[in-house]
């Protein structure tokens, strides 16, 4: 029995997560158990974690220091595979901008950055503020959650804060890169850890694929 | 290359049927929304938005479990709209498994749900759907006025001034529909369009009008839309959602195959 504990802080939808957990576990004819708690020892005892995280980052930290999900994050990435996306991913980092400035759980360096209110691309053309679709992931390092996506697929973000991508990346273990105006990392791998600025859950085909590449990942880069 | 303009199928529901007739011809049931949206995202659809014209209180029960259906075998976003007036309506679709509401009436009638929905959930999973019709005579300056109820009821709002207002209030996403142009097949209104695109810092999701496929492509080259929306287009099998998307990369504009 695989079983996926998705924390649950208070934050956001986590059925889709959950469902499309049940799918590709379904699909991979895994027997799957997936546990949506806040509960440390219900997610101490799970094989995989999954991180989620939607909303302001103010409020997210709020309720994960509350809580002391940051903790509990630092001992599952000891010990088995997490995938954290989107602003559970941004959680990760030293610090971001969003909300005035928020201290953020620090596992990995870096600062979340505000796109800007004036984001143009190559040719000038002013862009969107969210991030909002369908952009290309170019898959800067090989990884084994890769493995079946095709370089540049197309995933699904939603997000106005950024992780850059940057002379700091190889160090921070950015794995797959977007364009938006900005480089921006899309992924961040570690061992035990895949964080995902975009959401796998609603990415189709290449986010179902991504899903089932971790249920059967070992940890390992 | 960059992020995708998206291609959005619109499905009207009441009761858990789809309405506004789906006419495939190889579906085992054109009213069942589950299969129709799953269709749909297997076509390459980019995003569904499920569209709840229900009107009793326990009709709603319904849809919830009817986007929870929808939920568990699509894995693209899912917007509902229809009906949502209260937080504890945006909490039902989303618990349900949507990942964005749509607010149309209740934004009017009272500006700061869309604030406190914003903070409460987030400006990402909230969409304001502002429907706007002409108000000026064919030699003035344009200008678009909100109108509610299929429009029906004009509320004297400045569809511009209103869109800023509502994106300052924390809306992530306009739906934005001409309510001249809705049902006619003769394409957006793309000044409208325009001047909303140019006006907020959002996503527009053009609406109203489709009729072909070159009408989705001036949407998007005209009408600076981020999003287009087209429900009969589809639904007849006039054009599949991948026809949509070759014509629309043929005319340049960036689309996500699969």
């Amino acid at each position: 029995m695989n079983k996926i504990a998705v924390i649950d802080y208070g934050m956001g939808n986590l059925h889709s997560v959950a469902k499309a957990l049940e799918h590709v576990g379904a699909q991979l004819g895994l027997p799957t158990e997936i546990v949506v708690t806040p509960d440390p020892q219900l997610i101490a005892a799970a094989d995989r974690v999954i991180f989620p995280g939607v909303g302001a980052i103010r409020d997210c930290m709020a309720e994960i220091n509350r809580l002391d999900v940051g903790r509990i994050v630092r001992q599952a990435i000891e010990s088995k595979p997490v995938f954290a996306i989107c602003v559970g991913m941004q959680a990760l980092m030293s610090r971001s901008e969003e909300n005035g400035g928020v201290d953020c759980l620090g596992i990995i360096d870096g600062q979340v950055r505000y796109f800007g209110d004036a984001l143009k691309d190559d040719s000038g053309h002013r862009l969107k503020v969210p991030h909002m679709g369908w952009n290309e992931v170019q898959q800067c390092t090989a990884h084994p959650l890769w493995k079946g996506i095709p370089d540049r697929s197309r995933f699904y973000f939603v997000h106005s804060y950024y992780v850059p991508h940057d002379e700091d990346s190889i160090e921070r273990g950015v794995t797959g890169i977007a364009h938006y105006g900005k480089e921006v990392a899309a992924v961040i791998s570690r061992p035990n850890l895949f964080a995902t600025q975009f959401h796998p859950e609603k990415s189709q085909e290449a986010g179902l694929t991504l899903l089932r590449n971790f249920l059967q990942w070992d940890g390992q880069g | 290359m960059g992020l995708a303009k998206r291609i959005i199928p619109c499905l009207d529901c009441e009761n858990g049927r789809v309405v506004k007739g789906v006419q495939f011809v190889d579906i085992r049931d054109a009213g069942d929304p589950v299969e129709v949206a799953k269709r749909y995202c297997d076509a390459g659809a980019d995003e569904i938005t499920f569209l709840d014209i229900t009107a009793s209180h326990e009709g709603r029960e319904t849809t919830v479990h009817t986007v929870e259906a929808i939920a568990s075998q699509v894995f693209i976003p899912l917007t509902v709209g229809g009906g949502i007036r209260t937080l504890e309506d945006i909490r039902a679709m989303l618990n349900a498994g949507a990942d964005k509401v749509g607010i149309n009436t209740a934004a009017v009638t009272n500006p700061d749900f869309v604030r406190a929905a914003a903070e409460r959930f987030g400006s990402q999973c909230i969409v304001v759907a502002i429907d706007a019709k002409r108000v000026s005579g064919a030699d003035e300056e344009p200008r678009w006025e909100i109108f509610t109820h299929g429009g029906r009821n004009p509320t004297g709002l400045d569809a511009i001034e209103w869109a800023r207002k509502m994106v300052e209030f924390g809306a992530g996403e306009i739906l934005l529909t001409s309510m001249d142009k809705d049902g006619t097949k003769s394409g957006f209104d793309l000044a409208l369009n325009r001047a909303v695109s140019r006006a907020v810092q959002v996503p527009i999701i053009a609406s109203g009008g489709v009729g072909t496929l070159e009408h989705l492509a001036e949407g998007v080259l005209e009408g600076e839309a981020d999003a287009v929306l087209a429900a009969s287009i589809f639904h007849f099998q006039e054009y599949t959602i991948g026809e949509a998307k070759d014509f629309m990369a043929q005319r340049g504009i960036e689309v996500r195959k699969i």
